[in-house]
């Protein structure tokens, strides 16, 4: 729209016609104070924070809800506007606990903030306060009704930007209140989007409740562990404990989203079955040992199976770093040169690679799926398999109106804003998606959001029927964990090494491995595959790096406790193929990063694999392999770089079976997600897909 | 949860007088009738009433919490409501209200242990040229005299 | 049971537009109504264009008798002449201000008044279905108006191709449950869609948006029964019963402390004193009148002294800054305790506050506790002050005209009759001399 000209305190200033006084303020440096007003929520006007003075305007009126509009004089200091602001805070305060000291949000409370900046100087308020007593609505969420101030943020967010719509209000007047989907109980994703947004501390966490204040915490922004979506999250950390997780500052892909698992699931860092010593079988059974005498023997083994021309089986991680990634590979392919490498595939990147080699910009950033015309949405519970996705489409699709069509073997909370929802068993999906051509015609660019429902070839004949509709499409090929996109980016594939390359030698795939009844050696790290299948070699000398006594941990000869990525430093490549940097929070005593122990494994076999530092195997992966030559600064800055793996046709090598997601739910995240109390806890666990 | 014919009549008629897609509207008429015949809005009522419209139960809850006449618990056989606001209060309508009160020995939104009549002090009715004035369940009566609210308490209690 | 609403003749000094009907038996069947013009002005409006109605409209000067009191014609003009959305008449007959019970005597003696004013109403704009929206205390005025409805549905006077016009009309009632905020028109149309009674951020204007989204014109009961009188007897000479710049006649309420309480139909510019003296019968118990409210509760109050040269209508209560509102007239003898008024009256908006805003919300409840407070003569000089000054931190400050509607009569009161709030304290401290002091340490 056109720009118009207005004054704000003297000031000229310029906008687009129809923005809104606050947020056109806001550009310019001017601030208005509101509580109620939320970029991307509803409008409210309730609070009254916002008045402003109007020229020509027979009384003040609210910045949040008025457009700009040509020569319009604004004063938002002016002595009524601060008056006005004044008594506000008054009227708000008399019926507000002022029980600061105790209350979670000191020091970060928007109120707390506010009265210190505009005022409310001493109170004339001598009545009795309503009390209401606190109440807990779910394991993760407390309400303390009397320090709500009725923003209705919890209630819009909850609503507008998750779809779940578990908070309302009841009662009227100074005795309304927030009140719960259950009556006195939350049924929701608790996801603590309320407790985040509350710019009060009316609703609190569970989880982080007087464990704290806020300024003795250090906050280290770094990403999420648990899914593929990849979410930025700040830990809070005391004492080499993380007690906090959430995104207030808004600073990564996912600006404040984010679900139950980014916000609270990182509690198995401390669970006491944590391993924190090196295990090794001793007449069978698996005893403690010291990390010197365990890595000595690993190293001595793998040096003898080596030379003896023993055969290796490599399982890496969906968790691990993309620098450990790279690493593990090296030391698979050049350190003990075995071809068989690979990992848990969850999603058929590969196949989508291929089938838009030579087509540019292919590949939606998460960005894109907010700025989508349209987005088709196939095989995937989106909200609760890829929540920050969903996120995105939802948002999408209120603030833009885009057009969304679901194709799903069950009913999904997508559908609410669909244009369109078709129910299809996986076999018929891609069908059912060739159905839809005039509608995804119609509705222009569009991202494609496909799980493992569409694999092999039928990629490929998925992306030839977007084509054939003539209008711009970009895909994302669902994978399931933090890590999965960068485990096949770094070449954890038998036919693929690192960018995409065919390997040099073709290995056996991970189920091959187990199956292979004269593997001499199966080497895992931070998987889990004989928690659903059987090593048919028994003679196999298995080495397992994990955070816990997994299946497959049980079966091992040798243990190596490993640091979890919130542990540890390197880098991670998101389900859109964005990478991120981790940093590191908090230490566990005993447990070592993937990589420090690839390194000190190499040096026990005397192998030249190049230093095992994130910095320096980062280096090597910028300038190797294709696509992640990323921008350092924005890497550095914790920013997220979209990579762009291949330009090229893949190698036509035979396509390996098994891809299968996991199908994680909201409250479930593989061996991660079983050792998470929070997720155990609440209502909700284990949560199932297709059941909005 | 089955209701009377006429009121599954009712609601049946109801939901063809608003705009396709917007049968939420029939929230209240719903509520409200229906409180006629359940006596107030019990859990079932309120999960009933959503289910038929397709809404959550939290939805129902906002608005039931919302209005004043929508109760939160069961009243008497007889709703006795009087009115105080101003145009009462001048024909004093507060004396009606204390005479009732200690006539019944119960309180603002009480009722008698025998079920039978309910108490309620109540904003405008809409009858302040008639003052002072109450409602029995939805019927008004004007221009009340002391002695007319005792003899009106004395025939519910003995009905 | 529904008592009569109506003194068996009308007081000559009344002007009997709106009301021509209320004394004819079985006044509210439809028999009653086509025996005595009714559907007429209907019929006519179909031989004109809804331009032609609209400048009826205007021409007869009348304005909204909510208590707003917008001029009608204009609000119909508003309403978008092309529009891929259907338009809707929603009636406002939520009558809940203190002091108001005149929509509840024209549905009880003419609801097919009301109906054919809304039929004229949809003619003029293109709609073509209508809610009646009634708060729920008066439920025996639903069942009558759902009467007259069906009777109209069953003569042809509703539904399609209504008496061969080509036009076609919906119209049912619509039930609250207890709100004054739904009186509101935003409120209202919240409530009418099933939630809330919270009112909605304007722009857009019902004229644009209203009920379900779409364009909709919502008046008053009494705006929409004055319309079949406007056509039939033409605007102008509606617009010459009232004063330039409004026009017509005004159901009144009188209420308070007169010989003869009741519902009036005055032409606007009736002059105040006529009204207590001869319309009134005089101040009961033949009292000195100290103070009046001319138009619901929300309106600030006069001084008797004030008063009594005033005429009724919307200019002359300007002037002496208040309003003709909803035409709630309450009046109070020299006996009447105002400081105990000033309680009731603030009692009842924080009752009906909705909640959505600060002020609004948490300005009504401490005025509600400071006056409680000054009511029992606990309390000191500055409380007085505060709540004057509190009610000038509402006003004009709130979200919804609720907060103006509280603050208002406050800030005239504890101005106009200070001398009381003072007298209370004064009283009391007498009384509790020697007594500790009561001060709340809970703040
Ligand atoms: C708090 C509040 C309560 C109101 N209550 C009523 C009411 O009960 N009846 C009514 O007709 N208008 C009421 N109004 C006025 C309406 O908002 C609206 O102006 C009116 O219905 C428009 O109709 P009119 O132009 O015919 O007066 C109220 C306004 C406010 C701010
Ligand atoms: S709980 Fe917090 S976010 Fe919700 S309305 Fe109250 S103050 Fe606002
Ligand atoms: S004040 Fe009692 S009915 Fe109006």
């Amino acid at each position: 729209m056109a720009d118009v000209t207005f004054t704000v305190n003297g000031k000229s200033l310029q906008a687009p016609a129809g923005t809104l006084l606050i947020d056109a303020c806001k550009r310019s440096g001017i601030e208005i104070p509101a509580f109620c007003y939320y970029e991307g929520l509803a409008l409210q006007a309730a609070c009254r924070m916002c008045l402003v003075e109007v020229e020509k305007a027979p009384k003040l009126l609210a910045g949040c809800t008025l457009p700009v509009a040509e020569g319009m004089v604004v004063h938002t200091e002016s002595p009524a506007v601060v008056k006005a602001r004044k008594t506000t805070l008054e009227f708000l305060l008399t019926n507000h606990p002022l029980d600061c000291p105790v209350c979670d949000k000191g020091g970060e409370c928007e109120l707390q903030d506010m009265v210190f900046r505009y005022g409310a100087g001493e109170s004339r308020f001598t009545e009795i306060k309503h009390h209401v007593d606190e109440k807990q609505w779910s394991p993760v969420v407390y309400f303390d009704a009397p320090r709500c101030i009725l923003c209705y943020r919890c209630v819009r967010i909850c609503d507008e930007g998750l779809g779940v719509k578990a908070l309302g209000v009841t009662n009227r007047g100074a005795y309304a209140e927030i009140t719960p989907n259950k009556g006195d109980h939350l049924e929701c994703d608790e996801c603590g989007s309320c407790i985040d947004i509350c710019p009060v501390g009316a609703l609190t966490s569970g989880i982080y409740r007087y464990q704290t204040r806020p300024w003795e915490m250090e906050h280290v922004g770094t990403i999420c562990t648990h899914c593929s979506n990849g979410c930025k999250t700040t830990l809070g950390v005391k004492n080499d404990q993380i007690i906090r997780g959430n995104n207030r500052d808004r600073s990564g892909i996912n600006g404040e989203f984010l679900c139950v698992k980014g916000r609270y699931a990182f509690d198995f860092v401390g669970h006491a079955e944590r391993l924190q010593s090196p295990l090794m079988r001793v007449d069978g059974k698996l005893v403690e040992v010291s990390w010197s005498k365990a890595l000595a023997h690993v190293a001595q083994k793998f040096s003898e199976i080596k030379a003896a021309g023993g055969k290796f089986g490599v399982i890496g991680s969906e968790h691990t770093t993309n620098e450990e990634n790279f690493y593990l590979q090296k030391f698979a392919r050049q350190g003990l040169g075995t071809p068989h490498i690979d990992h848990r595939r969850s999603g058929d990147v590969p196949a989508l690679l291929d089938a838009v080699s030579g087509k540019s910009g292919a590949l939606a950033t998460t960005a894109d799926l907010y700025n989508a015309k349209a987005v088709l949405i196939i095989g995937s519970d989106l909200s609760q398999q890829h929540p920050f996705l969903a996120y995105q489409i939802r948002s999408d699709a209120r603030h833009h109106q885009a057009k969304i069509f679901t194709v799903t073997e069950g009913p999904v909370r997508e559908d609410k804003v669909a244009a369109k929802k078709v129910r299809a068993a996986a076999g018929e999906q891609l069908a059912a998606v060739m159905g839809l051509a005039e509608d995804l015609r119609a509705a222009g660019d569009l991202v494609v959001v496909f799980g493992d429902s569409i694999q092999g070839s039928a990629v490929g004949e998925l992306v030839s029927f977007i084509d054939s509709l003539g209008v711009p499409a970009k895909y994302v090929c669902l994978v399931d964990y933090a890590n999965s996109r960068g485990a096949l980016d770094m070449g954890l594939a038998p036919h693929l090494g690192p960018g995409y390359h065919a390997a040099a030698q073709t290995g056996m795939s991970l189920s091959e491995m187990l199956a292979d009844a004269t593997l001499d050696a199966l080497w895992v790290v931070g998987s889990n595959p004989l928690k659903s299948a059987k090593l048919a070699s028994e003679k196999a000398f298995v080495v397992v790096q994990e955070l816990f006594l997994t299946e497959t941990a049980q079966r091992a000869d040798v243990v190596l406790p490993a640091a979890s990525a919130y542990e540890k430093s390197g880098t991670v490549t998101n389900v859109c193929g964005e990478a991120q940097r981790l940093r590191k929070a908090v230490s566990v005593m005993g447990a070592k990063a993937d990589l420090d122990i690839f390194g000190l494994l190499a040096r026990g076999m005397r192998l030249d694999l190049g230093q095992a530092a994130p910095d320096k195997v980062f280096e090597e992966i910028r300038t190797s392999v294709h696509g992640y030559n990323v921008p350092l600064p924005v890497i550095a800055t914790g920013g997220a770089a979209m990579t762009a793996p291949v330009n090229g046709r893949l190698p036509a090598a035979a396509q390996p079976p098994a891809i299968q997601s996991a199908r994680d739910s909201l409250f479930t995240s593989g061996s991660l997600g079983r050792y998470s109390k929070v997720l155990k806890t609440v209502l909700e666990a284990p949560g199932g897909l297709y059941k909005p | 949860m089955t209701f009377s014919p006429e009121l599954e009549q009712r609601f049946a008629e109801m939901a063809a007088k608003y705009p396709e897609g917007r049968q939420k509207a029939c929230l209240i008429p719903m509520l409200m009738y229906a409180q006629d015949e359940v006596g107030y809005m019990t859990e079932e009522l309120k999960e009933e009433i959503a289910k038929r419209l397709g809404i959550s139960v939290l939805e129902v809850n906002e608005v039931v919490g919302y209005y004043t006449m929508m109760r939160k618990k069961r009243m008497g056989k007889t709703h006795l409501q009087i009115c105080t606001n101003i145009s009462c209060l001048l024909w004093d309508g507060d004396k009606l209200w204390e005479r009732a009160c200690q006539k019944l020995g119960i309180g603002h939104n009480e009722v008698t242990a025998d079920g039978a009549i309910s108490l309620e002090e109540v904003e405008c009715i809409g009858a302040c040229s008639w003052a002072p004035a109450i409602q029995t369940n939805y019927d008004f009566h004007h221009n009340v005299t002391p002695e007319q609210l005792d003899k009106l308490i004395d025939d519910l209690r003995k009905a | 049971m529904n008592p009569s609403l109506l003194h068996d003749a009308p007081h000559p000094a009344e002007t009997i537009v709106l009301g021509k009907r209320f004394r004819l038996p079985n006044s509210r069947s439809i028999d009653t109504y086509l025996a005595n013009d009714g559907y007429q002005a209907f019929m006519k409006a179909s031989k004109m264009t809804p331009d032609e109605i609209i400048n009826e409209v205007k021409t007869s000067n009348l304005r909204g008798r909510g208590g707003a009191g917008f001029p009608t014609g204009m609000k119909w003009s508003f309403v978008p002449k092309q529009s891929p959305k259907p338009k809707y008449i929603v009636v406002n007959g939520d009558e809940s201000e203190p002091g108001t019970c005149k929509d509840r005597v024209l549905i009880q003696y003419d609801p097919h008044q009301l109906i054919e004013g809304i039929l004229i109403a949809g003619m003029s704009v293109d709609a073509h279905r209508g809610w009646i929206y009634i708060r729920g205390e008066y439920r025996y005025l639903i069942d009558i108006m759902d009467k007259a409805i069906s009777e109209a549905y069953a003569r042809g006077w509703l539904g399609k191709n209504i008496q061969g016009t080509g036009f076609d009309f919906e119209l049912s009632t619509h039930t609250g449950a207890g709100a004054y905020e739904c009186g509101e028109e935003s409120a209202l149309l919240e409530s009418l869609e099933g939630k809330r009674g919270v009112p909605r951020i304007r722009p857009p204007f019902p004229a644009v948006s209203g009920a379900f989204q779409c364009p909709t014109i919502l008046n008053n009961v009494e705006t929409f029964a004055a319309v079949p009188g406007i056509l039939q007897m033409g605007g102008q000479a509606w617009a010459d019963l009232g004063i330039p710049k409004a026009g017509g006649t005004k159901l009144t309420c009188l209420t308070g402390h007169v010989n003869r309480p009741g519902v009036y139909e005055l032409a606007l510019g009736f002059p105040v004193r006529r009204m207590l003296e001869e319309v009134g019968g005089g101040i009961r118990g033949g009292k000195k009148l100290k103070a009046m409210i001319p138009g619901g509760s929300s309106c600030p109050i006069l001084t008797g002294e004030e008063a009594w040269e005033l005429n009724m209508d919307y200019d002359s209560m300007a002037k002496v800054k208040t309003m003709l509102g909803s035409g709630g007239v309450v009046i109070m003898d020299e006996d009447t305790d105002m400081v105990k008024a000033a309680l009731r009256i603030i009692r009842f908006y924080q009752h009906e506050s909705c909640g959505w805003c600060i002020p609004c919300r948490e300005g009504t409840l401490w005025l509600k506790k400071l006056l409680t407070r000054l009511d029992e003569g606990v309390g000191t000089v500055q409380d007085i002050d505060l709540v004057g000054d509190l009610a000038d931190n509402m006003l004009g400050r709130t979200f919804c005209p609720l907060g103006d509607a509280a603050a208002m009569p406050m800030m005239s009161i504890v101005r106009k009759f200070r001398h009381e709030f003072e007298a209370k304290l004064a009283q009391k401290s007498v009384s509790m001399a020697g007594l500790p002091q009561l001060v709340s340490i809970n703040g």
